[in-house]
């Protein structure tokens, strides 16, 4: 069987693709799929020291591209799983170095070996995110429950149903439920409403994201009640295609997990 | 506070209602790419045309642009002056 090509976009920049990205395909390969990710983001490599791999670069996208190593050389594995491979960005290259077609026949020879091809585009509507939306058999967009960057999804997804990628997934990242109660923060309700889009996952603000971001070890690793590395592991059941429930992030349930987490620090 | 705000029945809209209906009017400007300008110059003309022929209160004429799923439209509210019986 092909393996799938999902792409990680959002036009708006600083809205957590590259965390979703890494959390994604670690939560997929903890499922025990074959999975590599893409960091499609040349002149602005990131995703390797989200996903704590960066001391280990020798080759990138660029070299593969330009045929200077071979595809396999460029493919750092992630010791902690059994099948997750990461193809970093060129940091001192720029877009053009790399164009759709490149990135169409690369994923075409990754999709045999591979059951997942996770890109993490660049924010934009450029050439980095037309490189990174070309090879897609689904696009996921991330946005935030703020104004600018609902209105940059909504562009976005304007333009992916005008190249028939669409009309995607939708991803409500940095939720705050507190926030959402007091009416001072957008719902999934109301996003959902503004964009007429399907959500395939919602994940709420938490300082945890940040910690594991420092240390280099993707939060969906951590199956010890964060609630934002669990909404993490159910966009992975989901784009495996089970029917998992929204987590309930309403402030009440909130507020009983922190007095659960401060007892069980005690 | 909110809670100041439901005992003393403040009027004040909550941010989130604000945010939401300025992100549907932009984005149904956005969408259709027509900006707020063009409507204004589209008003302009349209009041022009119209006072040639009846008695109309420029100030009052409003065109927006109405956005569903499926259809946009251009909506325009042009109040005639009151006139006194013949």
């Amino acid at each position: 069987m092909s393996g799938k090509v999902v792409t990680i976009t959002s036009g708006k920049g600083g809205v957590g693709k590259t965390t979703v990205t890494a959390n994604l395909s670690t939560a997929l390969a903890m499922l025990g799929r074959r999975v590599v990710t893409i960091d499609a983001d040349i002149g602005l490599r990131n995703l390797d020291v989200v996903m704590g791999l960066e001391n280990r670069i020798v080759y990138d996208l660029v070299d593969v591209i330009e045929g200077r190593c071979k595809l396999r050389q460029a493919m750092i594995k992630d010791k902690r799983h059994p099948d997750l491979y990461l193809i970093p960005a060129a940091q001192t290259r720029d877009k053009m170095a790399v164009s759709p077609s490149d990135m169409v026949l690369l994923c075409d020879q990754l999709r045999e070996e591979f059951d997942y091809i996770i890109i993490d585009s660049p924010a934009g509507i450029e050439r980095g995110y037309q490189n990174a939306v070309a090879p897609a058999d689904q696009v996921l967009i991330v946005t935030n429950p703020e104004v600018s960057a609902v209105r940059d999804a909504d562009r976005v997804i304007g333009m992916l149903e005008a190249e028939l990628k669409g009309p995607g997934q939708l991803i409500l990242n940095r939720l705050k439920p507190e926030m959402v109660a007091r009416g001072d923060m957008l719902s999934l309700e109301d996003v959902v409403e503004i964009l007429a889009i399907e959500v395939i996952g919602v994940v709420p603000e938490e300082e945890s994201v940040l910690v594991s971001s420092n240390r280099g070890t993707p939060l969906a690793l951590d199956t010890n009640g964060s609630v934002a590395g669990q909404a993490f592991r159910n966009i992975a059941l989901r784009l495996e295609g089970e029917t998992v429930p929204f987590l309930d992030l309403s402030a009440k349930n909130r507020l009983f997990t922190r007095f659960r987490d401060w007892i069980n620090g005690l | 506070m909110s809670w100041l705000n439901k005992i003393f029945g403040s009027k004040e809209e909550s941010s989130s209602n604000t945010a939401k209906a300025r992100l549907q009017m932009v984005l149904t400007h956005d969408r259709s790419d027509i900006s707020p300008g063009l409507l204004e110059l589209i008003k302009n003309d349209i009041v022009a045309v119209i006072a040639q022929h009846l008695a109309i209160d420029p100030d009052s004429v409003e065109v927006n642009l109405d956005q569903t799923a499926t259809q946009s439209r251009l909506v325009a509210q042009i109040p005639l002056q009151p006139q006194s019986r013949k």
